[in-house]
């Protein structure tokens, strides 16, 4: 089958994203969003944080723009630039432009990562101004009141390097996200790969044990996301402990001896 | 092809040397001749494990000798490794005697016993992946340490060596693994709440009742990890149909109670009466044994303390949250009512605080005191739960407190509060465990003209530093005729529209980017601060570092500054002249200033810390440069000579592995012999004359780090 391309600006999320709240995220969320103010989600990696913003767009019923930051994004990546077509120079909109002419809602993904030059472009956006200038069009564009703002961050990093500032912080509502609590996070498992509750119960429970080694060899423990991936191979027919060795161990350390506890720490569970 | 084995006469004339027979009289001709018949390579391996064991203790070593050619068919050659490093590591600890007695009990060493010993389970090979697996699991955090038997005192796990029960290794791995999980579960599932000598004591035969008891509560904790980890039981219980006998008819009935979802230790106590009357008493090959005085110890060690800290940390979580409300609050009348919920289930223990019925999110820490509480009662008990009052309690007798580097030294020696170092042994061929003794000590500030001076001294070379530095700095420039970017090069666009026009095919290099390549390095300086410096090398060393720190102001690299020195391997002194988090200001300046030579050269341990300090930094080029006036050197000790010379080159081939880049500037004109053995690892320059110091240092950074 051939795959589809789609514009983003004009993609509207049709069947519902599954997510199930943890608190009262979604009420915030949406609240923020009727008072046109920006949100930052602060969390682990995989615990969901995308997930919502997919599940928000869908319940919104705007568009949703994602731009993953890395070291080398500028601000231009996010703004535009021209470029050359047929002898003549002309003017590309960048994902976030795109966003706010579109009045959809743009995310960007672990903004941290990005050069600290496409902060500063988003500050104006950020605040009660809502305006994106375009210096190298000489225009400023204003967002419409359908524009959302969404950044994440994983405070979770430790770096001096990597922190937000605050005058880009304070710009925006905090929701907090961690993983869900264990029965949550059982019916999260176990709806998304397909597995029975059972081995969805074993299989949060030895993430609960990764997630215990954090700080004492680990960076992070086991995520959602990674519970999910091996439950899905679980489905498939692959046995626990392979299922686990796969998806979790090798994905959260590359340390032999780790490697070696956390197989021993599944295949005690399975 | 094999070599032939060597004569009786080849080998004495070794042994001689390396036992040094003409002190010790040792008779190495009866040694040859036993070694004689061995093929060459069992030769060659017992030989140098002579020649290794004799540059620790000669004696040692001849007792090896003596017995290493019987031991040699029925031990497989792994085994006789690690006794031979654990006699010497006895050696290092507790001195001749001990280690002795280690070379001895080889000889009561029944094979019988002991078939299984080549797929054994060592200690050093199961500690590291036993302790990150009952890290995972949850409680209080338990440490794994080598002893004589296993056991627990419910703060550490302790192991035996070897657990070689079975023929297979993995089986073996998985016995150790069952003994830890058992050992594990009497801290998690109340065990140790028992006060099992004051139940013992209730009967005749007191050791009759201890046995008793611990078999009913591994039947019971059996059952949990049945529920808990059934994966892992399913393990216990194929190696148990392997090794142990069944269970007696007798405790069957005892079986089926103590596997009810609800059973605790007060139904194994219950059914003490009964299971005391019978004639058979079961044992599991992976219960390990019950230490009723070491639990008990640890124990009463435990609780003050940790009600203290507990009642401390709560009292600081209330002020904390008390000042994060907004507006004045007046005190209340009434003292708050906090209140912790422990919730035990699905495995994981967790905690929810309320304060006055609203929820207060427990840090880590505060969450690891509730635990422990929580295990050793059962429950957190009230009064743990009423935060400190002002001075209730002396912070410092309750927290761990750095010891003062200094008053260590007024009493008998000791290593509280130390940082422990390896040290390679090269005739040992093997790290000495735990060898050096390392403190960290700030240097005495000198708040003279000394920073001032140096400038003036060299206002030129300082001028010319900074424009060479500034050079550097700026290293953000403008790439042309990029495939990417973020604008379009006007020059590239109108040359590419010429060629078009032309018929010739168009560049599609038409844009302008910016390359901004961010210093991100990480530097530690290691300055050496033995006697032998006194007087112009000091001088020199002081005015490089002044000279080091303008130039680095500039760049925007972070940097720290060690000194080191030491006399003896007790006593291995690092000192902190500016560290990566602190500002170049007029204390660091006054330190700088201060730095006085001190006693020896020991370079190891120095290097392992700071590797450590470094590796800790979050950069991308980790650059780590010593400064030393020459060859390593110590105290009425072996590091003096080729000792200290292996040593150095190992811990810098050590940081070298860690991804660090060592960079060595030495002083040392009369020794160029040793020099690239030595720093193997590492780059090196060596300076003819001290005067050049100051200048070149700073030069030899710049190009190092571009």
């Amino acid at each position: 089958m051939a795959a589809r391309t789609l514009d983003p600006t004009h993609r509207l999320i049709e069947k519902e994203p599954y997510y199930e709240a943890v608190g009262d995220e979604i009420r915030l969320f949406e609240a923020a969003y009727r008072q046109q103010i920006p949100v930052l989600l602060k969390g682990p990696t995989g615990c969901g944080k995308t997930r919502f913003m997919e599940h928000m767009a869908w319940r919104l019923r705007r568009p949703l723009i994602t731009v993953s930051c890395h070291d080398d994004l500028t601000a231009s990546d996010l703004v535009g630039r021209y470029l050359v077509k047929g002898g003549e120079t002309v003017w590309v909109d960048g994902p976030l432009t795109r966003a706010v002419r579109a009045g959809g809602i743009c995310y960007l993904d672990e903004i941290v990562e990005a050069r600290k030059d496409t902060m500063v472009v988003i500050h104006p956006l950020a605040d009660d101004r809502r305006t994106l200038p375009m210096e190298k069009l000489g225009q400023i564009v204003e967002a419409p009141a359908e524009f959302c703002l969404a950044i994440s961050y994983n405070p979770g990093y430790q770096s001096v390097l990597k922190d937000l500032k605050q005058s880009t912080r304070q710009r925006f509502v905090a929701l907090e996200f961690d993983y869900p609590s264990a029965a949550l996070e059982r019916r999260i498992v176990a709806a998304e790969s397909g597995v029975a509750e059972a081995v969805a119960d074993n299989l949060v429970r030895f993430a609960q044990m990764t997630r215990n080694l954090k700080g004492s060899g680990l960076e992070e423990g086991a995520s959602t996301r990674l519970l999910v991936h091996a439950g899905k191979l679980i489905a498939d027919g692959i046995s626990p402990v392979t299922a686990c060795k796969s998806a979790v161990a090798q994905a959260v350390t590359d340390d032999a001896d780790m490697l070696k506890a956390i197989q021993e720490l599944s295949s005690s569970i399975f | 092809m094999a070599q032939p084995p060597l004569s009786a006469a080849d080998m004495e004339s070794s042994l001689h040397i390396w036992l040094e027979t003409e002190f010790t009289y040792f008779k190495v001709e009866q040694l040859a001749a036993e070694l004689e018949p061995l093929a060459r390579d069992e030769q060659d391996f017992i030989l140098g494990w002579i020649r290794r064991i004799a540059s620790t203790h000669i004696t040692l070593a001849w007792q090896f000798g003596r017995r290493a050619p019987a031991l040699l068919p029925r031990l497989e050659r792994r085994l006789l490794e690690a006794w031979a490093v654990h006699a010497c590591d006895v050696y290092d600890r507790t001195g001749l005697q001990t280690a002795l007695r280690v070379m001895e009990q080889v000889d009561s060493f029944d094979v019988a016993q002991h078939r299984n010993d080549a797929a054994g389970a060592l200690f050093d090979e199961i500690a590291p992946v036993l302790g990150n697996f009952v890290c995972g699991l949850s409680g209080r955090r338990l440490r794994i340490e080598e002893g004589d038997a296993a056991w627990t005192d419910g703060e550490r796990i302790v192991l035996p060596p070897l657990i070689a029960a079975l023929p297979d290794r993995d089986d073996n791995f998985q016995l150790a693994k069952a003994t830890v999980a058992l050992l594990w579960a009497q801290t998690r599932f109340g065990t140790l709440r028992i006060d099992h000598e004051g139940v013992a004591a209730h009967y005749a035969d007191p050791e009759r009742a201890l046995a008793r008891l611990y078999a009913l509560e591994t039947l019971r904790l059996t059952a949990r990890i049945a529920r808990e980890l059934p994966g892992l039981h399913r393990q216990m219980q194929r190696l148990r149909a392997q090794l142990d006998p069944e269970l007696p008819p007798g405790w069957r009935r005892f079986e089926t109670a103590l596997a009810a979802d609800h059973a605790t230790q007060d139904d194994s106590l219950a059914l003490l009466g009964a299971a005391y009357a019978e004639a058979e008493c079961p044992q599991w090959s992976d219960q390990g044994s019950l230490r009723p005085e070491a639990i008990a110890a640890a124990r009463a060690a435990r609780l003050d303390k940790e009600k203290a800290r507990l009642r401390i940390r709560l009292a600081e979580l209330l002020e904390e949250h008390q000042a994060a409300q907004t507006g004045p609050h007046p005190a209340p009348a009434t003292p708050p009512a906090l209140d912790a919920e422990p919730r035990d289930e699905n495995g994981r223990l967790d905690f929810e605080i309320t304060l006055d019925g609203a929820p207060l999110a427990p840090p880590d820490d505060v969450k690891q005191l509730l635990t422990s509480v929580y295990l050793d009662f059962g429950g957190i008990p009230p009064e743990y739960l009423i935060p400190a009052g002002d001075g209730e309690y002396d912070p410092k007798r309750v927290f761990d407190q750095p010891e003062d580097p200094d008053a260590v030294w007024h009493g008998t020696y000791h290593e509280k509060g130390a940082e422990l170092y390896p040290e390679w042994d090269h005739g040992r061929q093997h790290y000495r465990k735990n060898w050096c003794v390392m403190r960290e000590k700030t240097v005495t500030p000198a708040h003279d003209s000394f920073h001032r001076d140096t400038l003036a001294k060299y206002a030129g070379v300082v001028k010319h530093l900074r424009r060479k530095f500034e050079a550097l700095r700026d290293e953000n420039r403008i790439e042309k005729r990029q495939i990417q970017g973020d604008e379009i090069d006007l020059d590239a666009l109108i040359e590419a529209l010429a060629d078009a026009k032309d018929g010739r095919e168009m560049s599609d290099r038409l844009f302008v980017r910016l390359h901004r390549a961010e210093r991100n390095i990480a530097v530690a300086f290691l300055v050496d601060m033995s006697g032998s410096t006194k007087g112009w090398i000091n001088e020199a060393e002081r005015e490089a570092l002044i000279l080091l720190c303008e130039a680095l102001e500039l760049l925007g690299d972070r940097y720290a500054i060690y000194g080191f020195s030491g006399t003896t391997r007790k006593r291995c002194e690092l000192f902190r002249i500016k560290t990566f988090d602190e500002a170049y200001g007029d204390e660091v300046k006054a330190r700088i200033s201060g730095i006085r030579p001190q006693e020896y050269t020991r370079m190891g341990f120095a290097l392992r810390h700071m590797s450590k300090l470094l590796n800790r930094v979050e950069a991308r080029t980790r650059v780590l440069v010593t400064l030393s006036d020459g060859r390593p050197d110590d105290y009425f000790d072996v590091y003096r000579g080729q000792y200290g010379i292996e040593d150095t080159r190992m811990a810098l081939l050590e940081a070298t592995r860690t991804g660090i880049h060592p960079f060595c500037i030495t002083l040392d004109r009369d020794a160029r012999d040793y020099l690239p053995h030595m720093y193997g690892a590492a780059r090196y320059i060596i300076l003819d004359d001290v005067r050049q110091l100051p200048v070149k240092v700073t030069d030899i950074y710049r190009r190092i780090t571009t």
